[in-house]
């Protein structure tokens, strides 16, 4: 039934062959599993860092603060510009480490985006408001211009205005004194 | 059960209002332009064109805000003449290449455009040698 028996030869390298498939099966798993235990970034990164901010000018977006332009990112010394919205909830997590950036001394300019002046103030109320500046980004244009993919995003801009570090998603308590020392670093 | 069936009807109702916002959408979100030569180029960009949310769907067809000011920017963008390729090339500029579907040759992807060539060409090389061997046999 199972024909003539091959010469010693043939048997070896069928047997060898026999767990071929098992060992691309095998390869694939933990292809598989790599990409479920550790998935791949989603963050899409700002291709701004290193090039001058653009021209751009914000009316105030709320009564209690002046509107935001290119002219105010420059200056004597780095600044933090932080995308936000009322309607973002990491940004809520967000608010306390802002604060306590504002308080080791860090200017804070803030883009508001999509946003109403009732629900920022809202925001304001109940967050707190570590911003010096916050301009209104109705259509995400200025985000769009910035290279910012989403809500919250934080820049850290040098005094000559042009973009440093770009930090996606809200700002941990544990990566407060990285952005402490992105603003160090930027003042180079 | 019951508990597990309140908790999920209230996140049904909760998801929604915490994630959006209330601005209505950007002006030429929805709204054509009412030159159709210049929608009809808006409409080609868009759909080459990635949701930076939604990031498997093109910015036409993503209903996210996000990508309604996408479409408001390339709208008005091409309402006041710029061409589509210089729009691509202004978002490419700030998001790099991956906002775009439209694949460009370049240090990175040139091997997806030379292997079927180099395969192509192996097929005839093998395909000659077995058809002339053939025929010497």
């Amino acid at each position: 039934m199972n024909g003539p028996p091959s010469p010693r030869s043939r048997t070896a390298a069928a047997r060898w062959e026999l767990w071929l498939p098992l060992a691309l099966f095998a390869g694939f798993v933990a292809l598989v599993a790599a990409g479920l235990l550790r998935p791949a970034s989603r963050d899409v990164k700002s291709a701004m860092i290193g090039k001058p901010l653009p021209e751009f000018t914000l009316r105030p977006a709320v009564a209690a603060r002046p509107g935001l332009t290119r002219a105010d990112l420059t200056g004597a010394r780095p600044r933090l510009l932080n995308i936000f919205a009322s309607w973002c909830v990491p940004c809520i997590a967000e608010a306390p480490q802002l604060e306590a950036l504002r308080r080791a001394g860090v200017e804070i300019d803030g883009i508001a985006i999509r946003d109403t002046t009732a629900d920022l103030e809202a925001f304001l109320a109940r967050n707190g408001n570590p911003y010096a500046r916050i301009g209104a980004d109705e259509v995400s244009a200025i985000q769009f211009a910035l290279g910012s993919s989403g809500v919250p995003e934080s820049f850290v801009i040098d005094a000559r205005g042009v973009v440093r570090y770009q930090h996606i998603g809200d700002i941990t308590p544990k990566q407060v004194p990285l952005i402490l020392a992105k603003l160090k670093e930027a003042e180079q | 059960m019951n508990r597990l069936l309140y908790a999920l009807a209230a996140l049904s109702i909760a998801l929604p209002t915490a994630a959006q916002d209330k601005l209505p959408p950007a002006p030429y979100a929805y709204r054509q332009l009412d030159d159709a030569a210049q929608e009809a180029r808006a409409k080609a960009l868009m759909e080459t064109l990635r949701c930076l949310q939604c990031q498997g769907q093109s910015i036409a067809d993503s209903d996210a805000p996000i990508a309604g000011d996408m479409r408001h920017q390339v709208r008005v963008r091409i309402a006041a003449g710029e061409q589509p390729e210089a729009i691509r090339a202004w978002l490419v500029e700030r998001y790099g290449n991956y906002v775009s579907y439209a694949p460009r040759i370049d240090r990175l992807t040139w091997p997806l455009f030379a292997a079927p060539l180099i395969l192509a060409a192996l097929a005839a090389a093998l395909l000659r040698r077995r058809f002339t061997t053939g025929a010497g046999v």
